[in-house]
């Protein structure tokens, strides 16, 4: 893949006259185009799942899947609203966790990895470090919308509250027809909500609150041991929020199967 | 092993310049800088090159090798296979001189924007008095050597020469993290200037600058993010400003 140069940049009058836009030989286009595929995967699935209105819920076992919780429509099987019904029948394609996804949609939006792995692989701005962005203009995070990118700590509130909500979902699937029970489905939602845990509290805004925002660690003991936890999931957060991709997807295709019919839980307990 | 390695340079000035092939002896253990001497030595005694200490540490050889910003010092030529031709430029966001050497100064006019360290009123140089766990952050911003590759590499200069009035650039936001973070440091208003006469809201924190880091400074994660949350604390975030007029917080 070559790049040209661009108007300005590189091509600046006084710089070294050369007159590729970038002298990389290695493919250095391969992880922008691998997050670019991979994130719009995510996307597709997650539009067809949440717009599919079906095959979100396991009666026998609670299994609610993460892109239908909470499930508070008429239109939700019975048993599913684990917190109630708050609203009447939806129409078809709107998403039955309506409540909150798009706050989890805002969380990963503005978190500090996902800006850097979309305004690399889908704005190219850079694509790559030392390979030129094909736009002569710029202005980084300092007009709207992207200003809003400042918002990132409100939507990380909320994604605390929905993962405490996931939590729930989860210990409430402890459960089988005959009382207490648990199988492969119950292993899957709790590894994905011990990983959701992982990514939304790695989450920088978290990481200012606990501590980053004081500057006497020594009269904040307990903030500093929090802020010290904290950092080491932060420093980790770009491995959380893929890996949370990959296990939000299979918790949600492991209940549609079982849901639809297609495969049996394999169960440990009753 | 000795080889005879294939280099294309640049030489040239303001004016003009280009990619010159050399064939130059290579031999076991040497970094690009050493193979650079040797052109100097062998083929090229006009070539132009900065550089001082050969370890990491001076931060005088920053330049781009195979289009990427490294110190040539830094590079081993073990990470190249023998026939694999290496090209050396100077750096591309700054003025070039001659060469590899390029006019670095826009830096220096960046660094004197910065207000210096100010201690508490009636604290003499000497009795400053701090926890090793208070000033463990701002430590980590001190082992900047000044090479500005960060500087170099960051897109918003590299790729837009008309942002750089505006843009001190990842180098100086670890300084004003630095300050800002300091136990002792009194200044106020560090992070609304980082915002307002500094530039900080044109980082898009793609992170090259942390990448190029050849003392591995986190430089985005510990320095850059933070500042941006400090700027969120300060002028976008009513409940933190609410908060600091009712209870007059500090930090």
């Amino acid at each position: 893949m070559t790049s040209t140069v661009p108007a300005s940049g590189v091509a600046a009058p006084g710089r070294a006259r050369i007159g590729q836009g970038t002298l990389r030989s290695d493919r250095w286009w391969l992880q922008p185009l691998l997050v670019f595929l991979g994130l719009t995967a995510f996307v597709v699935y997650g539009l067809v799942r949440t717009a599919s209105q079906s095959y979100y819920f396991v009666p026998a076992y609670q299994y609610l899947s993460p892109f239908a919780s909470p499930c508070v429509s008429a239109s939700c099987v019975p048993g599913s609203s684990h917190l109630g019904v708050w609203f009447g029948t939806f129409p078809p394609m709107i998403p039955l966790a309506i409540v909150t996804l798009p706050l989890l949609l805002g969380f990963r939006l503005s978190c500090y990895y996902y800006r850097k792995a979309y305004y690399r692989s889908f704005w190219l701005s850079p694509p790559a470090c030392a390979v030129p962005e094909p736009r002569a203009g710029y202005t980084g995070e300092t007009r709207f919308p992207l200003i809003v990118q400042n918002v990132h700590r409100y939507f990380f509130s909320f994604a605390l509250l929905i993962s405490a909500l996931n939590t729930y979902d989860a210990v409430k699937a402890f459960q089988s027809p005959s009382g207490f029970g648990f199988g492969l489905g119950n292993v899957i939602m709790v590894v994905n909500v011990a990983l959701l845990w992982g990514y939304t509290l790695g989450c920088h805004s978290c990481r200012h609150i606990t501590a980053g925002r004081i500057n006497h660690f020594s009269r904040h003991p307990v903030r500093y041991w929090l802020w010290q936890r904290v950092s080491w999931l932060s420093a980790r957060h770009m491995q959380f929020a893929w890996i949370t991709l990959g296990t939000l997807v299979l918790t949600d295709a492991y209940i549609a199967l079982v849901s639809a019919g297609v495969i049996d839980d394999l169960r440990f307990v009753g | 092993m000795s080889y005879e390695g294939s280099f294309r340079v640049w030489r040239g000035d303001d004016d003009a310049g280009g990619l010159v092939d050399y064939q130059v002896e290579v031999n076991d253990g040497e970094v690009v800088l050493d193979v650079i001497h040797r052109l100097q030595a062998t083929q090229a005694p006009d070539l132009a090159v900065r550089w001082n200490c050969k370890a990491g540490k001076c931060g005088s050889c920053s330049a781009e090798v195979n289009g990427r910003p490294r110190l040539l010092c830094m590079t081993r030529m073990s990470t190249f296979s023998p026939d694999e031709v290496v090209t050396v430029t100077p750096l591309r966001t700054f003025p070039v001189l001659r060469d590899l050497v390029t006019d670095v100064s826009f830096n220096y006019e960046k660094a004197r924007e910065i207000p210096a360290f100010e201690p508490p009123k009636g604290v003499a140089p000497g009795d400053y008095r701090m926890a090793q766990v208070d000033v463990g952050r701002s430590q980590e911003f001190r082992k900047c050597i000044e090479c500005f590759l960060c500087q170099d590499v960051c897109h918003v200069i590299r790729d837009h020469e008309q942002n750089k009035p505006a843009f001190a650039g990842p180098r100086f936001f670890i300084r004003i993290a630095e300050l800002d973070m300091h136990p002792l440091d009194t200044r106020e208003g560090r992070a609304e200037a980082a915002q307002d006469e500094h530039g900080l809201g044109l980082c898009n924190i793609t992170k090259c600058c942390t990448e190029v880091c050849p003392e591995g400074i986190k430089i985005t994660d510990n320095g850059i993010i933070p500042m941006k949350e400090r700027v969120v604390d300060r002028k976008y975030d009513p409940l933190v400003w609410l908060g600091s007029k009712i209870f007059r917080r500090q930090t």
